[in-house]
């Protein structure tokens, strides 16, 4: 599947979220959830040692990402399971095709993974005539609404319990109610049918262990569990800089990684995969493939980029960011949305896609605050901002402007002009205006304050 | 004590009396404060909107200018001093000799508040105030600059005056320099949702370290009619000065 081409239109998209009411509302009230949840998770906690130690390890992996690739493949096939690397978003996809066909599989469940929103599989898969049943209640949601999620870890935070009680109500022809239990109801008793007659299961993974070759699955429903042991063949896309070196790390991640994300001091469920089904094991599925992601990671692991690949995707930036919770997710037309969304669509699908991206942040550096993992989240947004410049992909107006500004600068006299030129131009350009930018300003003074006092 | 003043390009441009109150400001604490004429902008406006080359052509000029003397710098605006003192030998990461002269110019810079509390402990001078005052933290000023406590003790310490504080006082404005200009949908939104908690206060001033959020919030305020007012906090240091 191609992407669709030309840069994201993210104002137009974000002045039409603007004046959705609802919309405005569900992601006060959730983001604002989140962000209080979060705060209480890590006041009592010794949190910058932990964010120092997650951060380290994470960059330990990144300084010899091949190798922990390698000695990963090599472990997770030593405990039976089948290892596939994939370049590209095309690979992957393909990889994930063809095993289904292979085992002559028509419906697979599946439970949540970013990693199959940004190789867009489940399109993929049905346009191959592969029915596949997303079984986080989130994604559930997304599904039958036949939209994409719109945060990394809530998917469906765009939607309030009305509009999930109408959705259920049109698609699965149930009596209307917006009781959240209730409706979770509903959608288990559907997912039950579907979970007990699925020939294969596909999932993500949170962390993939280089030492034992595990995959380690953080689900709060049981859905990742479920997909991943009933259906006798077991599927898991994930990309190559989710690895850890040793089970021996993973404590630095169970900590910090719900506690971030939901305000969780733990997840629900977590699930160590190793391997396929042993002999004796009551549960497991008996084939298990693992589709590695590079797309675009190797190389952004040798460039200055490099840093965001340390990210977990807890997805706290997102809910501590002032611009996502204003917008939503959507309005960024990407898979990954928020201030880590930015920074991954320009490394993964180009700057000339999503540099209109860059100018949906204002560099607060709330997002900075919060990431357990210590990504420098504003200061990769400024250099990308610096980038674009010098492609040249900034407006013409503005680049003369700048041009002019940097003149000025450097020399008090332009710029005691300049002062001046504003002063008497103000009027007219107010009502030309730089997008009603001036009207919103006062005008300036009379007399600049130096000349005033000198 | 000496000290040079940099007044920064918007207070220079628009806001001459914030300008004004600051030297009177120091000058009450028996603060020589110089004031360069040469000075022009520090940068920023480049800086964050991703214009290298332009920004250093403005640090250039500043570090020419300001690194004449060794004395403390004092600039108004918590962004404009992070610009400085964090941004500045960052944007110089590839050239030896600059890098030397923009770490050691960033090691004399304070913001006001930061300069009043810490060196002058003019929280302790039983200033006067007047009215209900709240607080908006700004971004760079509290996340790149760490001054948080600074303000609110300023505040705090006012006579006549009642400080309240304001609720999710260091969630951003809007402002965000050119994101203002870029991207007026949502800064306006953000700047009404900034003004929502600040009219939760009941205070009749909200004042701050930076031009740049007052004007935003300023124009939330014209924008919506509502009976409060937006001062920078030298001016309201200021009013209360014999
Ligand atoms: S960048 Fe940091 S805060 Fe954002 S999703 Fe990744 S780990 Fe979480």
């Amino acid at each position: 599947m191609s992407l669709p081409t030309g840069s994201i239109p993210f104002r137009e998209n974000a002045a039409q979220a603007i004046r959705n009411e609802a919309l405005r509302a569900a992601m006060r009230n959730a983001t604002g959830v989140f962000a209080v949840k979060r705060a209480d998770a890590v006041s009592a906690v010794p949190l910058e040692e932990w964010r120092d130690k997650a951060s380290e390890t994470r960059l330990q992996v990144l300084d010899h990402l091949a190798d922990y690739v390698d000695r990963f493949a090599k472990s997770a096939v030593r405990a039976g399971a089948t290892v596939h690397r994939a370049k590209d978003a095309e690979t992957a996809r393909e990889i994930v095709a063809c095993l289904l066909k292979d085992h002559g599989i028509q419906k697979a469940v599946k439970s949540k993974s970013m990693i199959s929103e940004e190789i867009h599989l489940n399109d993929y898969l049905e346009k191959q005539g592969v029915t596949v049943v997303e079984t986080d209640l989130g994604e559930y949601i997304i599904q039958i609404a036949r939209e994409h999620p719109s945060h990394i870890i809530v998917p469906a935070i765009h939607k309030d319990r009305r509009q999930v009680g109408k959705l259920f109500a049109e698609k699965l022809g149930c009596a209307y109610t917006e009781d959240p239990a209730a409706l979770t109801k509903i959608a288990r008793a559907k997912l039950r049918q579907e979970f007990l007659s699925a020939e294969a299961g596909i999932s993500g993974a949170n962390f993939a262990v280089a030492d034992s070759g595990s995959l380690v699955i953080f689900t709060n429903e049981g859905n990742g569990r479920m997909c991943t042991t009933l259906p006798r063949l077991h599927i898991a896309v994930t990309s190559i800089e989710k690895i850890i070196p040793s089970v021996a790390d993973l404590p630095k991640f169970i900590r910090l990684l719900p506690r971030s994300a939901t305000g969780q001091v733990v997840t629900t469920y977590l699930s160590m995969i190793t391997g396929t089904r042993k002999a004796g094991e009551a549960t497991g599925a008996k084939d298990l493939h693992i589709v590695l992601l590079d797309n675009g990671r190797s190389s952004i692991v040798a460039g200055e980029y490099r840093e965001m690949l340390k990210c977990i995707r807890c997805g706290a930036c997102l809910n501590a960011c002032p611009v996502y919770q204003t917008v939503g997710g959507h309005a960024y037309g990407s898979t990954y949305p928020g201030p880590m969304g930015i920074i991954l669509t320009v490394l993964l699908e180009g700057m000339e896609r999503a540099h209109t991206l860059l100018d949906a942040t204002t560099l607060c550096g709330a997002c900075a605050d919060v990431c357990p993992v210590k990504v420098p989240l504003p200061r990769l947004l400024r250099r990308l901002r610096e980038q674009r410049t010098e492609m040249g992909l900034t407006p013409t107006m503005e680049r003369q402007g700048m041009a002019g500004f940097g003149m000025a600068a450097k020399s008090p006299t332009l710029f005691g002009a300049g002062q001046q030129a504003a002063r008497l131009l103000w009027p007219l350009a107010r009502k030309i205006g730089v997008k009603g930018t001036l009207a919103r300003m006062p005008i300036p003074a009379e007399q600049p304050f130096r000349r005033r006092i000198s | 004590m000496r000290v040079q003043l940099f007044v920064t390009c918007l207070i220079d441009t628009f806001f001459p009396e914030t300008g004004e109150a600051t030297l009177r400001l120091l000058r009450y604490f028996g603060v020589d404060a110089v004031l360069p004429t040469e000075q022009t902008c520090c940068g920023k406006p480049a800086d964050s909107g991703g214009y290298r080359y332009e920004s250093r052509k403005a640090a250039e000029h500043f570090l020419s200018v300001f690194g004449r003397s060794t004395d403390p710098i004092v600039v108004p605006s918590g962004s404009c001093a992070s610009m400085v003192k964090n941004h500045y030998p960052e944007l110089f990461r590839d050239d030896a000799r600059l890098h030397a002269q923009a770490t050691a110019v960033a090691g004399r810079v304070y913001e006001l508040s930061q300069f009043l509390v810490n060196v002058l402990k003019a929280d302790r001078a039983g200033l006067k105030g007047r009215g209900k005052i709240t607080y908006h933290a700004s971004c760079q000023l509290t996340r790149e600059l760490g001054v948080k406590e600074e303000p609110l003790a300023l505040l705090r310490s006012l006579d006549a005056a009642e400080f309240v504080p304001l609720p999710s006082a260091d969630r951003c404005c809007g402002f965000g320099g050119t994101f203002m200009a870029k991207m007026p949908e949502i800064s306006m939104a953000l700047a009404d949702e900034k003004l929502d908690t600040i009219l939760s206060t009941g205070a009749d001033t909200v004042t701050g370290c930076d031009h740049g959020c007052l004007m935003n919030i300023s124009d939330a305020i014209r924008r919506r009619g509502a009976a409060v007012q937006a001062k920078h906090i030298a001016v309201v240091l200021a009013e209360g000065l014999a």
